[in-house]
């Protein structure tokens, strides 16, 4: 008994036993829903054709195939390649809103983070409408000046696709850190005489690494395991769309596909922990609080005039494929032409029955997720950055390591784990919404984590310790303190969570079991199988974005007005 | 071991329970899994509860493979009553594992075959309700715009004309372009077929992974010709798209399908369905200009509108070659895997392979030369070359079953046909153009 406490202790190093709890059920979270699902289908990768026993030939196999070797580094170079064009996207639209005063920054935020909520087929169907090689713009070109852009050819089209898709991560974690910088800190670098770029680039962008980090890595991760852009392309030389194609073509048996998402994880936990080695040994953490972030300066007509130009360039980029989406939802026929030959409302009509019903059920299943995943996200940032338990960074790393398994494997092991158990009325668990909910917590973990990692890694100790000293306890210290200082990026977290889970689908195709559970993105999936499809998915899609795009809006304004009341309170 | 039994007892409980409802009127929940559209499922789902009041259907989308694993995987415990898709073979692996039902529909006007292909499984584990054939089919603008010919048969679509403007699905990915493979290779036979396809496929723009992928490429106009199943083809001319359709004579009209799943919760509800689709009022919807399928009852095609197909008494259809199920499904994976590792994955190679050889015969139509030629005719018996005759073809299936077997590894196999065909491609591209160079 002794001996059990004291290796208990020794193992715990100093945390409370709330924290231990803590950490045992999250662990146990992890472990029902990710790891165990997920261990009952890669297995495979480890054993010997034949007899089943443990081998690593399958990986001998991996390393001798010139397809995956080929695959394996055009996907490091494709995720590369991503990260520094949605840093260029990124990098102006979140300077520019956080560092001035700025007409309507709320909406740009919004505006600038609408290309994360591209959903399945249809959003695909709009960027080839438009850069595709015979769309909107090469036709166009090729009238006037006779010649076409290869927008979308190969590696460089799925770069553009990519970067344009996920440089939303940067630009919210990036405003999120921005917006969390001591005021002081710019001030004292003023009152030095720094000022202008080098203002940026030596104090202000350094303090917001975390932030920048935290999104880059998301970026690398995503990119890295993303496999519905790659196919839309064609382009298949890539490890994820190899483990998609050997996973749902030759079969749950073969253990090549396995192999590949085993590499897959491993390569996702190590981008995570490179991006964790690139922060160490350097203190984000700022004392002072409720500051409101960097000081605005207003900008000179003309400047304001440039600023508004940029913004207005990036912005056209990045929503095109939206625009292209509204414009698919009201065409007749849009075949071999820059524009559709006619237009009509008819789409939305048929679609205004069903839409009701997917509206509120993908708005239960994201909401519930987005809170699971920042619940789960904050206590592991906190157990990561504030406890010295053994063992602790592989919650970290377990949860990101989500990112990197496709989802139909989880919703293949999900099947086998839960389908088994049966409820008092005979009916499988696997049949159950609420699984639904939980695989989509599971894949979007990882955008709130980070999210709330970073937060929480801009807040120094110290505030805590004061709590602490003057009587707190360790959880009033987190529930009073902690967490309120970290809103903005778990609200970061939340949106993100929030809709991209709202368009999810390989996971969900899996598991849906009836149309009344279904959630928008199924409803796209079953319109855009056919001709006559197209343009109902359109609309449908168009209404998954607003609809997204207002609850994003939303949640930016409450958390707005409720600083601005915990600021006047002060 | 105690969830086994309490399977066991439910499922001899409902043995029972589903004998003895097998005479009531079909009532309830029926539960359908299917890769059809939403416009496919939606006009028969309201067709069929108005037909059976106290009946509803529910539908559940899930592409082939996944239908399928879907159906495996939740095999103790099964709530789905019915499977329903185009691709034969999906039925013949459900079939395998015994996860289908034995019926025999009471459909009157049925004929025994479509083609020379039968209607229904002859254990009676599935049956045919509608006739889907494979084909060629083509967006007019995009042709006239790249000024290409009307294509007729699968050769045609060889011509230098269609370089980089044809698009189809990879056959490990859809079981109907799976099927036209297969059609190919037993019309024209093991090598020459495999000749036929590869020197199509050094004219593809893309090998798509979603069967819809090439309609959908050929509507929007990003692709020229795609090879798909007619019905992608009649539904896109009646959502106004600019698309025409041929079919080779090198085709065959397959039955798109429906089976009871086996322990079906609502099993009188599934014969009822079944029943249904095979009636005249259910074959009657087929005809929407939504779906436009091939119905199996010759009756109804006295209703069908002008111009529409008719497999049972058009000519070019009773051409067609038998397509012959057992020797295509004992060779699925190796056709497939042949197919991604020879053209899928290697199609860059393939292109530039084709392009050489093509450009070195037209430099020869301009100036002759009987070296060259030679060289050419060596270039593309290169490209044509397999690296299994057809007799090893059923001999290498062992390695495509997974774990259960032992013997070479998957992926050791791919790597050599890969490593082959990559080698063959980059000699010919050299001999073609050293050809060209002494053509001019």
């Amino acid at each position: 008994m002794t001996a059990i406490a004291l290796t208990l202790r020794r193992y715990s190093a100093g945390a409370t036993p709330g924290q231990i709890g803590l950490a045992l059920a999250i662990a146990l979270f992890l472990a029902v829903f990710l790891v165990v699902p997920v261990a009952t289908v890669i297995y495979v990768a480890f054993t010997e054709k034949g007899t089943g026993a443990f081998t690593l030939v399958n990986f001998q196999d991996f390393f001798a195939t010139d397809l995956f070797v080929r695959s394996f580094w055009n996907s490091i170079y494709v995720s590369l390649m991503s990260v520094a064009w949605a840093s260029a996207i990124a990098l102006p639209l979140a300077y520019l809103t956080s560092r001035f005063e700025f007409r309507g920054s709320a909406i740009i935020q919004t505006l600038g983070f609408l290309p994360l909520i591209m959903p399945p087929f249809v959003g695909a169907v709009a960027m080839t409408l438009l850069f595709g090689r015979n769309g909107t713009l090469n036709l166009l070109l090729d009238d006037w000046l006779g010649f076409k852009i290869p927008f979308m050819e190969g590696l460089n089209g799925v770069i553009f696709v990519e970067a344009l898709h996920y440089f939303p991560f940067i630009l919210i974690n990036l405003s999120a850190a921005l917006a969390n910088i001591d005021r002081a800190m710019e001030e004292a670098a003023q009152n030095l005489g720094c000022s202008g770029m080098r203002l940026f680039r030596r104090i202000v962008f350094p303090l917001a690494m975390p932030g920048y980090v935290a999104g880059a890595s998301l970026v690398f991760v995503k990119v890295f395991d993303d496999l519905a852009t790659p196919l839309l392309l064609n382009a298949k030389d890539l490890l994820a769309p190899q483990a998609y194609l050997r996973v749902t073509s030759i079969g749950i048996a073969d253990p090549m596909g396995y192999v590949i998402s085993v590499v897959l994880i491993a390569g996702s936990i190590a981008a995570v922990w490179l991006s964790n080695l690139a922060l160490r040994g350097k203190d984000y953490a700022t004392v002072q609080r409720g500051g409101g972030g960097l000081s605005r300066r207003t900008l000179k007509p003309w400047e304001s005039a440039a600023a508004y130009a940029v913004i207005t360039l990036i912005l056209l980029l990045v929503l095109a494929p939206h625009l292209g989406l509204l414009i698919l939802s009201l065409a007749t026929v849009w075949s071999f032409s820059p524009l559709p030959d006619a237009y009509t409302l008819a789409h939305y009509a048929r679609v205004f029955g069903d839409s009701s019903l997917y509206i509120k059920n993908t708005l239960i299943y994201a909401a519930l997720a987005g809170t699971i995943d920042v619940i789960v996200g904050t206590a592991i940032a906190y157990l990561v950055l504030r406890t010295k338990l053994i063992g602790r960074q592989w919650l970290d790393w377990t949860a990101m390591a989500a990112l990197a398994i496709p989802g139909v494997v989880l919703g293949i092991g999900y099947l086998r784990t839960f389908y088994g158990v049966s409820l008092p009325d005979g009916t499988p668990l696997a049949t159950l919404w609420i699984m639904i909910v939980i695989a989509l917590a599971i894949r979007r973990l990882p955008y709130a984590l980070r999210a709330c990692h970073a937060a929480l890694q801009q807040i120094s100790v110290s505030v805590e310790e004061a709590a602490e000293n003057l009587g707190a306890t360790k959880a009033r210290t987190v529930r009073r303190v902690v967490v309120p200082l970290m809103t903005g990026g778990i609200l970061a977290g939340f949106v993100t969570s929030f809709s991209t889970a709202a368009v999810e689908l390989s996971a969900t195709l899996m598991l849906v079991q009836s149309n009344s559970d279904a959630p928008l993105a199924y409803g796209l999936y079953v319109f855009m199988q056919s001709a006559a499809g197209r343009g109902p998915g359109a609309a449908l899609g168009v209404i998954a974005v607003l609809f997204v795009a207002l609850c994003a809006y939303a949640s930016h304004r409450l958390v707005e007005r409720s600083e601005k009341k915990q600021g006047a309170v002060r | 071991m105690l969830r086994l039994w309490a399977a066991t007892a439910a499922a001899i409980a409902l043995t029972f329970i589903a004998g003895d409802a097998g005479a009531q009127a079909p009532s309830g929940k029926v539960t359908i899994v299917t890769s059809f559209a939403k416009d496919v499922t939606d006009p028969f789902k309201k067709a069929f509860e108005a037909a059976h009041p106290g009946a509803t259907l529910e539908v559940q989308n899930r592409n082939t493979n996944a239908a399928v694993k879907f159906i495996e995987e939740t095999r103790a415990n099964n709530q789905v009553d019915l499977m329903w898709a185009s691709a034969p073979d999906a039925f013949e692996v459900l079939k395998g594992k015994k996860l289908l039902q034995a019926y025999k529909p009471k459909a009157t006007g049925i004929p025994e075959k479509v083609g020379s292909y039968p209607i229904n499984d002859r254990d009676g584990m599935y049956f045919g309700f509608a006739a889907s054939g494979y084909g060629i089919m083509w967006n007019e603008r995009y042709a006239r715009a790249n000024k290409l010919p009307d294509p007729k048969e699968w050769q045609d679509l060889a011509a230098p004309a269609f370089h980089d403007h044809v698009s189809i699905a990879a056959p490990s990915r859809s079981g109907t372009t799976h099927l036209t493979i297969e059609t190919i290779l037993q019309g024209e036979g093991w090598d020459k077929g495999w000749r036929t396809i590869k020197e199509m496929a050094g004219n593809f723009r893309n090998v798509t992974e979603r069967s819809f992928g090439v309609p959908e490429a050929v509507n929007s106009g990003q692709v020229g010709v795609g090879i798909v199943i007619d019905f992608f083809a009649f539904a896109a001319q009646a959502a106004n798209f600019p698309v025409k359709f041929a079919y080779p004579s090198v085709t065959t009209v397959v039955p798109a399908n429906i089976g009871i799943i086996a322990n079906a919760p609502n099993r009188a509800g599934a014969e009822a369905f079944v029943e249904f689709i095979l009636s005249p009022k259910g074959q009657e919807v087929l005809l929407e200009p939504g779906i436009r399928r091939l119905p199996v009852n010759t009756a109804t095609y006295a209703k069908a509108p002008a111009g529409y197909p008719n497999p049972f008494k058009d000519p070019q259809f009773q051409k067609m070659m038998l397509f012959d199920v057992d020797k295509s499904e004992t060779r699925t994976a190796v056709v497939d895997t042949l197919f991604d590792q020879l053209i899928s994955f290697q199609l860059d190679g393939l292109k530039a392979a084709t392009k050489a050889v093509h450009d070195a015969e037209a430099a020869l139509a301009k100036k002759d030369n009987a070296q060259a030629r030679a060289l050419v005719k060596e270039a593309r018996d290169l490209i044509a070359a397999m690296p299994l005759a057809e007799a090893q073809a059923a001999q290498a299936r062992a390695a495509f079953t997974g774990a259960k077997e032992k013997g070479a590894r998957q992926a050791e196999l791919e790597q050599q046909w890969a490593a082959f065909g990559k080698e063959r491609y980059a000699q010919a591209k050299g001999k073609a153009e050293q050809a060209a160079r002494l053509a001019r």
